[in-house]
């Protein structure tokens, strides 16, 4: 097919995909939300009084970014997830799998569907931050990049477990037991610099710290990391991950029989 | 040019099945195929590698002259399938899913909603479009699932088991339907256990069992060799051994059943002419198996399966 067959095999599955997150808009962007209320209701306002400042600001204005990213990684990791596999399950999937799209189509339609889920909780998430915090942003590329960026690169750690994924347990362990504590202990709540020597140098393994800090200092221009390596461990995740999904896809694991 | 040939394929999987065993086939262009077999047999298997859902173990398959393996989007193309199993997504329109189809094969929106009017109206669908995918009855998903595949125009047509679970009239409209297909010059390759589809509708039949093809035929010619059908008589009244009736091979099944061979060469007239003479009353009569089992059954020389089995 040509350039221009491909481009719009593209825009389909990407519309396909939006409008299931927008269809489904109750389950999809409110929850994430009410969460979000409720953290800073809880650690934002009545914790982050006694805890003060933290990294230079406010604690509520110093968990808002850590916040959005938590949710954009969730929310676009799980939607690529849920899509994929819901598709593989009812066979749908074979409509995509018996066309002529390219196998970089079909990785980065599913993708894109799961970045724009994260790009709209994470807008949800930040108006929802506005009723308790004062937010900036100190530098629109970095903020813009890496949020989508980040978006990226969970979207495609969402296929690759579609992909593999024979029941919905395999769906759901990722998310609960991988994603969760990697999410909670990437710098969220807390400035790195306040851990233990060895704690913290652990905790430059997780590579959502990476992320987490990378869009802190875009909104408030404080981060615990060196941004050169944040956007180094960002970009490599993503490369790294759509050439294991390209593969993937091609070879038909987890797809083809 | 062949619509479809297929050179020796192989098809062995993880659990060490053979499913297919170095099949051939030809499938002219402009054909109606009917590929028969019975369950187990490779036809699903087949029909998911040419539409590249299973990948091979070895072999060669050519869409009009393009490769699987090195032509891949251009035989796809060529292709349009209607799998065995209901595969639509369910939450999502009837006017949806086949756009969304199309704009797979690279038909823009305007294009892909002008041909969903033609498919729609053409399988009855129209009036639904809007409805989601879990509304429709079983024939109407079967008939979504056939508007979906035609939606991008193919030249070979993949029906596998296009009409299970459809009633006899919208059966018959399908039928209708795709001989009108056919006719304009779609190549169209069926897969039945409905012998009466494949007469209707077919040319060419190949049978496969055991994961190769044992007959390739015009379908006229296939049919020649039924030369014999199985009949049930149920009786009013009780018997204890099976009557003789001279020239026919006599079973007695029950207290009130017998089978009765009727070949080609001889009539029904003829056993109830003999069964009257003998004072035995019929009440019902049935046949034995289906056309197709006992056609499987002769070119497979299997043992006809027992009522439990079926």
């Amino acid at each position: 097919m040509s350039a221009r067959t491909q481009a719009v095999a593209l825009a389909t599955l990407v519309r396909k995909e939006c409008n299931r997150v927008f269809r489904i808009w109750l389950q999809t962007i409110l929850p994430p939300a009410i969460t979000t209320a409720l953290y800073f209701l809880i650690f934002g306002n009545i914790i982050g009084r006694r805890v003060g400042q933290m990294g230079g600001v406010d604690y509520a204005q110093f968990i808002a970014p850590g916040l959005i990213m938590m949710q954009l990684i969730t929310n676009s990791y799980g939607n690529v997830v849920s899509s994929f596999f819901s598709a593989k399950m009812q066979r749908h999937l074979e409509e995509m799998l018996v066309a002529p799209m390219a196998n970089w189509v079909i990785v980065l339609g599913h993708t894109l569907g799961g970045v724009v889920r994260g790009l709209a909780v994470a807008a949800a998430v930040t108006v929802v931050a506005l009723f308790f915090t004062r937010l900036q942003v100190a530098n629109v590329l970095v903020t813009v990049s890496v949020i989508v960026l980040t978006a990226f690169v969970f979207s495609l750690g969402g296929l690759i477990n579609a992909i593999l994924a024979k029941n919905f347990d395999d769906v759901s362990i990722i998310p609960s037991f991988v994603l969760a504590p990697l999410s909670y202990l990437g710098g969220v709540f807390y400035s790195v610099a306040l851990l233990p020597e060895f704690a913290r140098q652990l905790s430059l393994l997780n590579p959502i710290l990476y992320m987490v800090n990378a869009f802190r200092y875009g909104m408030l221009g404080v981060s615990d990391v060196d941004l050169g390596v944040a956007y180094a461990v960002i970009l490599g995740f993503a490369a790294v991950l759509f050439a294991i999904c390209l593969v993937m896809i091609g070879r038909g694991t987890g797809i083809r029989t | 040019m062949s619509a479809l040939a297929v050179r020796n394929l192989v098809k062995t999987y993880p659990n060490g099945v053979q499913a297919l065993r170095g099949l051939d086939l030809d499938v002219p262009e402009g054909d109606f195929f009917a590929l028969l077999g019975p369950n187990g047999a490779g036809k699903t298997t087949l029909i998911g590698i040419v539409t590249s859902l299973i990948n091979k173990t070895s072999g060669e398959v050519r869409v009009f002259g393009h490769s699987i393996d090195t032509e891949l989007a251009a035989a796809k193309s060529c292709i349009g399938v209607v799998p065995q199993e209901l595969n639509i997504n369910y939450w999502d329109s009837v006017e949806n899913i086949v756009t969304t189809q199309a704009g797979f094969y690279g038909m823009t929106r305007r294009q892909a909603a002008q041909r969903a009017e033609t498919c729609l109206k053409q399988l009855q669908l129209w009036d639904r479009r809007r409805d989601s995918g879990r509304s429709l009855s079983g024939g109407m998903k079967r008939r979504l699932m056939i508007a979906r595949a035609l939606m991008h125009e193919p030249r070979l047509l993949v029906l596998d088991e296009p009409t299970a679970g459809v009633d006899i009239e919208i059966r018959r409209s399908m039928w209708q339907f795709l001989r009108e297909i056919n006719r304009s010059g779609t190549t169209i390759i069926l897969t039945t256990h409905y012998l009466e589809e494949a007469e209707n509708l077919c040319r060419q039949v190949a049978i496969i069992d055991h994961g190769r093809i044992i007959e390739r035929d015009r379908m006229s010619n296939v049919l020649r060799k039924l030369h014999a059908e199985i009949f049930v008589l149920s009786l009013r009244e009780p018997l204890g051994a099976a009557p003789r009736l001279a020239g026919y091979e006599v079973s007695l099944v029950g207290d009130h059943e017998i089978e009765v061979v009727v070949t080609r060469q001889q009539d029904l007239n003829g056993v109830f002419a003999a069964l009257t003479a003998a004072g035995i009353q019929v009440i019902s009569m049935r046949n034995k198996a289906n056309r197709l089992e006992e056609l499987f059954l002769r070119l497979t020389a299997r043992e006809p399966p027992t009522d439990g089995q079926r």
